[in-house]
């Protein structure tokens, strides 16, 4: 191609546009390009995927159930001030509000939502509702403050009064242990009703005990493994290989086969006389059986990336070391050791990651001691049905784990995340 | 091997050492999935080795829990449902993420990292925040209980994988011969499947892999998406070992670890070969 001079020393393009335009053109059909071939993927992901995470991370602050089915009452308790039983106007409202939901049966979420701030107001709203349609005419105020006691208490209605907003933190306090106190001051729960933040800390222990165990496995297995000659540690990858693509189940199911009181690893020991028949170990459904089996399935996950960077280490700056003069405890913890820091880096955060996520070898082995934060949040949505926590348990745990996964992205870079 | 000829005695001690230690760890991480294969083959009905088959008693050896998962129902539906969701999930998830990669590694890409991050984003959520998100959302539409709705949520926790693995792939591709196929007067559709697609095949396939084990193996959001109609493998797999514990579960899998060794197998193919085409193949 011959490159077209204009009058003005402009290069030209062959169709006798300026080549600076023509180039920029094209460009902007390669990028246009480019959007349209993951336009689909990115809709659909936003679509199957990003809202609806948003949406439950949504539920954990979302407020509606005082404002939307009283309405009446949320509107009379806005100029309230809080210092004394409110007055007529109020339970006016009040009543008209809980024969409505008497009567479209809705009336019972927000004696739900008011129990997760003060329990025994279920009870209170449930009941009341129903006296609530024998009551024609007023003033109210004195039969509603006999219906219940605690209509009576204060705090009662500083609670209902906290919830006409549309939008509360009261999930988060509970998820971190805390609540609202007498006077709507924020308080830790009573001692024993701490149970989130132990919680947290166990996940985050025993996911850390698991990190700690793989690295300490997964080290001479690699080094092994990328010093051995290829047609030897090609044949001892299957090892590390065959767990990786076992279904999860399945390497589950093994472990319980595995250590259950009458099973293979108690056998062996009593066969062995290391433990009588009768005091066989409890080692499934306990802590203990979760850190054996989730280190054995997320344990691949640490060999490989680990693996990936020793190969790249050229055998002689060992020898190097070595020839120079140092022992090889010193060679080995001066020179190899810190060139396979980016490998434990890389694995370290993975492993950690997906086990602080985990969930169902902790549901199956775990017991009560072993089960994890993921157990609770699945607990919430599918028994005790308390979606605004698990919500709130569930964004607490999204944000540590996008944390750690921008400190992953800047360890190893996702571009240059290898799988199998 | 043995330890070189020159070691002295603390060097060879530490050889072997070093190579039962390793040996311990291999043990590990293979003995559970070894074991269940003899135990699935009990004839009693535990999850434990009999006096007879550990004296290699025939009679204490059946093939029953292996009758027992082909003749009961909802074993064989749930492998029907398993296949039907894992193939569709996996061929949506291979068109999407492939077509998404080859958009990412164009270099004129606008937000090319925070694109990246929001499409790989489902293998970073935990899998219980993905299922309870999905759980609200899809109920809402009406898409709890049904096939096209846990379809549509494997493919999502799928296509990451097929982003990366093709990406990977794309890494080592010539552009200039997109250019060349164009200049040569084939339109992109015939550039991309007689020059892109021979070449990115392997990168293409193990995603198409990766999304279909994860797929099949994925329980946590079945469990809360799917209806007793819609069961696969692992969710029966899953209420059989919470309620009626049976070595029918050994069978089942027993049968698919034999799967994944088929994959594995696959998959080791696929990497000669993408090794084989790289080393012809210029950058």
């Amino acid at each position: 191609m011959t490159d077209q001079t204009a009058a003005g020393g402009v290069v030209l393009a062959a169709d006798g546009t300026p080549l600076k335009a023509s180039l920029n053109r094209a460009l902007r059909r390669n990028r246009i390009r480019a959007v349209m071939l993951v336009a689909p993927l990115l809709l659909f992901i936003l679509f199957s995927f990003l809202i609806p995470i948003f949406d439950m991370t949504f539920r954990s602050v979302d407020n509606w159930h005082v404002g939307t089915l009283m309405p009446k009452t949320s509107a009379a308790l806005a100029g309230w001030d809080g210092k004394d039983i409110p007055e007529e106007p109020v339970f006016v409202a009040l009543v008209a509000d809980l024969q409505a939901g008497a009567k479209s049966r809705q009336i019972g979420k927000v004696g739900t939502r008011l129990n997760y701030e003060k329990s025994g107001l279920r009870g209170m709203i449930t009941s009341s509702a129903r006296k609530s349609k024998r009551l024609k005419e007023g003033p109210y105020k004195a039969k509603v403050l006999k219906m219940h006691k605690k209509w009576r208490d204060l705090e009662t209605w500083a609670v209902i009064k906290r919830n006409t907003a549309p939008y509360t933190i009261g999930y988060y306090l509970n998820a971190v242990d805390m609540k609202y106190g007498q006077t709507g001051e924020i308080v830790m729960q009573p001692e024993n009703r701490r149970i989130y933040g132990k919680l947290f800390i166990r996940t985050f222990a025993i996911s850390l005990a698991i990190t700690v165990i793989c690295v300490i496995l997964a080290y001479p297995i690699s080094f092994l493994l990328a010093t051995l000659p290829l047609r030897y540690s090609n044949l001892l990858m299957i090892f590390v290989l065959l767990p990786f693509w076992t279904s999860l189940l399945v390497r589950t199911t093994a472990w319980i086969a595995m250590l259950q009181s009458q099973g293979v690893l108690n056998d062996l020991f009593v066969f062995f006389g290391l433990v009588d028949d009768e005091n066989r170990l409890q080692l499934i459904h306990n802590l203990t059986g979760t850190i054996i089996a989730m280190t054995h399935i997320l344990l691949p996950f640490m060999v490989l990336p680990l693996y990936s960077v020793m190969k790249t280490i050229p055998p002689t700056y060992m020898r190097a070391a070595l020839s120079l003069g140092a022992n090889p405890v010193v060679a080995f913890v001066r020179v190899y050791m810190p060139q396979t820091l980016s490998g434990i880096g890389a694995g370290s955060v993975l492993v950690f990651i997906l086990s602080i996520g985990y969930y169902i070898t902790p549901a199956l082995v775990g017991g009560t001691d072993g089960t994890l934060i993921s157990n609770q949040i699945a607990y919430h949505m599918q028994s005790s049905l308390n979606w605004g926590l698990a919500g709130a348990l569930g964004a607490i745990l999204l944000a540590s784990v996008l944390a750690l996964y921008l400190l992953y992205n800047r360890i190893v870079g996702i571009d240059n995340m290898r799988l199998g | 091997m043995p330890p070189p000829s020159y070691a002295g005695p603390v060097e060879t001690a530490w050889y072997y050492g070093f190579r039962l230690i390793c040996a311990f760890i291999f043990i590990f991480l293979i003995t559970p999935i070894l074991v269940i294969i003899p135990l699935s083959f009990n004839v009693e009905p535990y999850f434990t080795f009999t006096q007879g088959m550990l004296t290699f008693d025939p009679d204490a050896y059946s093939l029953r829990w292996y009758k027992d998962f082909i003749s009961n129902t909802q074993w064989t539906h749930s492998v029907q449902n398993s296949f039907i969701i894992a193939i569709a999930a996996t061929i949506l998830a291979t068109v999407l993420g492939t077509l998404a990669a080859l958009g990412l590694s164009n270099s004129n890409m606008p937000y090319r990292s925070l694109t990246m991050g929001l499409l790989i984003s489902p293998m970073i959520v935990p899998l219980i925040i993905s299922a309870a998100g999905m759980y609200f959302f899809y109920s809402n539409i009406g898409l709890d209980q049904t096939f096209l709705g846990i379809i549509l949520a494997h493919t999502a926790l799928g296509t990451p994988f097929v982003v990366i693995t093709v990406t990977a792939t794309l890494v080592g591709f010539d552009q200039s011969l997109i250019r060349a196929s164009a200049n040569l007067g084939a339109n992109p559709t015939t550039t991309f499947f007689k020059v892109i697609m021979p070449l990115i095949l392997p990168g293409v396939i193990s995603g198409a892999l990766f999304a279909f084990i994860t797929s099949f193996d994925e329980v946590v959001v079945v469990l809360f998406l799917a209806g007793f109609d819609q069961r696969t493998i692992p969710r029966q797999m899953w209420s059989g070992i919470r309620e009626q514990i049976s070595p029918t579960i050994l069978a089942v899998a027993t049968i698919l670890v034999m799967i994944s060794i088929a994959l594995l197998a696959t998959l080791e193919l696929l990497r000669r070969r993408s090794e084989r085409l790289r080393g012809i193949s210029p950058g």
